[in-house]
């Protein structure tokens, strides 16, 4: 029994080191004095100054960083409809295609995605005149088609977790169907809905291949700017700016980790009490 | 006035079923529109001609009308010679069969690495739990393309691994792993891991611990209790965690075109060439058609499982 | 069963009185999903005032018959009318009726006295108003010092009476209860029946109340109305479905009945005999429906109307409703005991004794043999 345990913990470690091993190196090395990033020279934060100079890159961090805001804000109305039509509206004509193209996006190959999305956007502009050309919109189609998938499967978990009797209660309290919505399913899928947002942003920001497709000229994400760079070998800066990442997200994770153990020790104590007084 | 109060009631209500109409109607015209949709352009593009125009390809469909007599005639010309071509060139069908080979391997190893972990996190401290599983979700916030380059400074030549051997004395001279095969397995064995441990947690933390007591009440010794009794039961989130993997692997791009090399063969280079190198746009709705034809099935499978999964959880 | 606050004799008995307009009017409904049946034509009047209880197992169709008055449920077939209103097509937050749901449903997000002021912001009332009501509700379900609390907050007793309070203040002259003590552990589902009944009887609301358990019916209700695969069994007064089941079904369902199948010999008057080989004995059976000679029938009697007795019953009525067996098995509840006597013909028997004195020596042990014997009132004859 005891060699098992010890098996499992290794298992545990070497997984860990797979995971975080990579990350630490990138990061050990943005503060590397020598342009060549596998071997230590000396401690230098001059790639972080270099970083904050490159206006190509920092222009195409502001437009990814719109695209993702305003992409994964459209992905959280769609997938929150989504979600409620999989989960609360029961049968309706046509649910099993609807079910089948909201979890389809998941699994479907990005390159696919992306010349599909394009040859409909070339279809439409010869058609229709719209989109004239290629850029931030539709850019942020692409994004809202692909992550809206995630944030409805995120709502839909957490909404058929929800009791459905609290919806019945509120209407049998008098609430309308839309108010019910607004007053009590709302605020008891917030968490999901900020989850679902930040999901649609980290991978609106994240995308290389779909932008790609559907960019055109003078709309380049960071994504593709780092892909580009990174294609014609290694440089300083890009572990400078992974690092700013690394750290952003760190950050975020730690702030949430400490907000979450503040309410679970007071969902404790109220525990504790509710029992103490029977 | 009863009469007045039914028709208010019916109005109303036809308010409230016309809400929920909205709601069913904007996701599902968006997805129509903008998955369903250019998936038909796709499949249609896939039969015509590429030709130099802007967009680089032929109508299908196309009005001839004869002046002499009179007449006119809808003529549908289907061009099946990309698929031809797909099914007899060397290329395509290696690109093929080396994209389900990498992404079978990279599955393998996700699984090789991602169960003992997954395993390791439902046997842990209730406490403790959360904050592992957090650790595995962690990097996925991060950039996929900044964990990517990670991995070239440590394959390449000169990078770590290779100055790691020559300094414990293994061997003399830059060992070249990246460009290679193995570069991509790992790479995207490292991209892909939490979504193989995601659900194997999943399944493993709901077992009863209490059937494993049994099994050992009844004389079964630890590894034959995990063959005969947590093994199968973990096979549900076995299968979800390697489609999830193997899936989107076979359609990889960004992991083969950063760290494999010029022979690193996939379908998603293929295709990406075929557009943006050969701006052969048929030729590459043929591929795509085709990387979803192979694709079929694993989806399906997926989603039988999803659904499953969605009714057990009510 | 532990401590039943017995109805008051003056208590009225409206489905007696012809001239009575029923308050909830349930017309042959049926409710169907897919080819499943949950409800199959029920129809059923309650009266102002009653506290009915609909009882029955796990997919006998009571929980769907509660939600369709609710009007989360629209009927397949059959009207429901509520104070003379068909509630066809009326969504539940147009209904004259709230519900107290079996989870609860208190909004965890809101504070008790938000959950309690909820239905009433609904309406529209003025806030001094909600303010008093459900500052009355609170102190009528003994909640006023925990008003601002939430819901995670209360112990499994508080947030019944929580869930209580805010399905009250709107004054609904209909209350359902699906399950409403089936959270709770014995001890305080006991004191919260009693709670119950008081409550009721103050605000004269009608309360149909949906439970699995036959105590809980018995103890709360005025009727009750047991229900079987969709359809009504039996509906009558606790004493009424406990004394004269209609059906073997209602029988076996509330407490526990010995059954015993025979020929009717002869019918007097209301006076049936019936001869059981399984009982080894004939069987006569006062105030029974009469039944033709030679029809096979069920004789119904339950274990504490049946006396045991070591010694052989002198003058026991020629023979008739006594027979002899071997004591079994004895299990010792204390306030009573359990005997399992086996009869020659192999049937056993179930009989309940209260242990009257207090001894530690038993008086009738294992293996003795025994005499049994009861009064022709005891039993019932069931046809079906």
């Amino acid at each position: 029994m005891k060699r098992r345990i010890g098996f499992l913990s290794w298992a545990l470690l070497f997984g860990y080191a797979f995971l975080y091993v990579p990350i630490a190196l990138l990061v050990v090395f943005s503060f590397n004095e020598s342009r060549l990033v596998t071997v230590w020279s000396g401690f230098s934060t001059k790639w972080y100054a270099e970083l904050l100079h490159n206006d190509a890159l920092l222009s195409a961090a502001g437009l990814s960083f719109q695209v993702a805001a305003v992409s994964a804000t459209l992905s959280v109305l769609l997938g929150t409809c989504a979600g409620l039509a999989l989960t609360r509206f029961g049968r309706f004509r046509g649910r099993t295609l609807f079910g089948g193209m909201i979890t389809a996006p998941l699994v479907m190959p990005e390159v696919i995605t992306g010349l599909s999305l394009l040859l409909l956007f070339v279809a439409m502009e010869q058609w229709l005149g719209w989109p004239d050309g290629r850029g931030v919109t539709t850019i942020t189609i692409a994004h809202t088609t692909f992550t809206m998938s995630y944030v409805a499967v995120v709502i839909q978990s957490r909404l058929a977790g929800m009791d459905g009797s609290l919806e019945e209660a509120a209407m049998d309290l008098g609430a309308r169907p839309a108010k019910v919505f607004f007053v009590i399913t709302l605020p008891l899928i917030a968490p999901a809905l900020v989850a679902g947002w930040l999901l649609a942003f980290t991978l609106s920001l994240d995308d290389v291949v779909v932008a790609s497709f559907v960019s055109g000229p003078g709309s380049t994400t960071l994504p593709m700017v780092i892909f580009s760079s990174v294609k014609f070998g290694i440089s300083p800066q890009i572990n400078a700016l992974a690092t700013l990442m690394v750290l952003v997200v760190a950050t975020g994770i730690f702030i949430a980790s400490i907000v979450m153990a503040r309410q679970d020790r007071q969902r404790k104590r109220d525990e504790q009490m509710a029992i103490q007084n029977g | 006035m009863r009469t007045v109060v039914a028709i208010l009631v019916s109005g109303l209500s036809r308010i409230g079923l016309w809400g929920r109409g909205v709601v069913v109607a904007v996701p599902y015209l968006w997805l129509l529109l903008f998955f369903m949709v250019p998936f038909l352009i796709v499949f249609g593009i896939s039969f015509s001609e590429s030709i130099i125009a802007q967009p680089p390809y032929s109508s299908l469909v196309e009005w001839l009308r004869d002046e002499d007599a009179g007449t006119s005639k809808l003529q549908i010309l289907l061009n099946i010679s990309n698929y031809f071509r797909l099914g007899g060139d060397d290329l395509y069908i290696l690109a093929y069969l080396n994209s389900l080979r990498i992404a079978a391997v990279t599955t393998l190893m996700c699984l090789a690495i991602g169960y003992p972990m997954a395993y390791a996190i439902a046997k842990a401290d209730p406490a403790r739990r959360g904050p592992l599983m957090m650790l595995v979700i962690l990097p996925f916030w991060t950039s996929f393309l900044i964990r990517i380059y990670a991995w070239i400074g440590i394959l390449k030549g000169n990078g770590v691994i290779s100055n790691l051997l020559e300094w414990v004395g293994i061997t003399s001279g830059p060992v070249e792993i990246l460009y290679s095969d193995w570069a991509v397995y790992i790479g995207m064995t490292y991209c892909y891991l939490p979504f193989m441990v995601l659900p194997l947690y999943s399944t493993l933390e709901k077992m009863d611990p209490s059937l494993l007591e049994a099994a050992a009440d009844l004389g079964s010794r630890p590894l034959k209790s995990f063959l005969s009794i947590t093994l199968p039961l973990s096979l549900p989130g076995i299968v979800a965690g390697s489609l999830l993997v193997f899936i989107p692997a076979v359609g990889e791009f960004v992991t083969p075109e950063l760290l494999g090399g010029p022979d690193t063969l996939m379908i998603g280079r293929v295709l990406w060439n075929e557009f943006f190198a050969n701006r052969d746009w048929p030729v590459a709705s043929a591929v795509a058609i085709a990387l979803l034809l192979v694709l079929v099935i694993p989806i399906m499978i997926f989603q039988h499982v999803q659904g499953k999964q969605a009714e057990a959880g009510r | 069963m532990a401590g039943q606050p017995i109805r008051k004799p003056t208590r009225l008995e409206p489905w007696q009185d012809a001239g009575q307009t029923p308050y909830v009017r349930i017309e042959k409904v049926t409710k169907t999903f897919g080819d499943f049946v949950a409800v199959d034509e029920v129809s059923l009047s309650i009266y102002r005032n009653e506290f009915f209880a609909l009882l029955g197992g796990s997919g006998s169709g009571k929980t769907t018959l509660l939600r369709m008055l609710a009007g989360f449920e629209q009927p397949t077939e059959g009207r429901i009318y509520i104070d003379g209103v068909d509630m066809a097509g009326i969504p539940p937050y147009e209904r004259p009726v709230n519900m107290m749901f079996q989870s609860y449903a208190l909004f965890p997000h809101m504070t008790v006295e938000q959950n309690v002021a909820f239905g009433l912001k609904q309406d529209g009332v003025a806030k001094a108003e909600i303010r008093d009501r459900v500052a009355e509700m609170l102190g009528m379900v003994q909640l006023s010092a925990f008003g601002r609390r939430r819901p995670h907050q209360l112990s499994g007793g508080q947030r019944q009476r929580v869930a209580l309070a805010r399905s009250l203040v709107k004054r609904p002259k209909l209350l359902l209860l699906d399950e409403p003590l089936g959270a709770l552990d014995k001890k305080l589902r006991e004191r919260t029946q009693f709670e119950l009944v008081n409550i009721q009887e103050k605000l004269g609301v009608t309360f149909i109340v949906v439970t699995h358990d036959q105590e809980e019916a018995m103890t709360m209700s005025s009727r009750i109305a047991v229900m079987n695969h969709g359809v009504i069994a039996q509906v009558g007064t606790p004493t009424e479905i406990y004394e004269y089941p209609h059906s073997r079904f209602v029988a076996e369902f509330i407490g526990s009945i010995n059954m015993f199948d025979g020929r009717v010999v002869s019918t007097e008057g209301d006076q049936v005999l019936v001869a059981s080989e399984e009982a080894g004995c004939e069987l006569l059976i006062a105030h029974a429906t009469p039944a033709p000679a030679g029809s096979p029938v069920s004789v119904a009697i339950r274990p504490e109307k049946i006396a045991l007795s070591k010694e052989p019953v002198a003058g026991g009525g020629d023979g008739r409703n006594q027979t002899t067996g071997i004591v079994r098995e004895i299990a010792y509840l204390g306030d009573v005991s359990i005997y399992l006597v086996q009869l020659p013909t192999g049937k056993t028997v179930r009989v309940t004794a209260p242990n009257v004195t207090r001894r530690t020596e038993m008086p009738i042990t294992w293996e003795d043999e025994v005499t049994l014997t009861w009064r022709p009132f005891a039993g019932v004859v069931l046809t079906q």
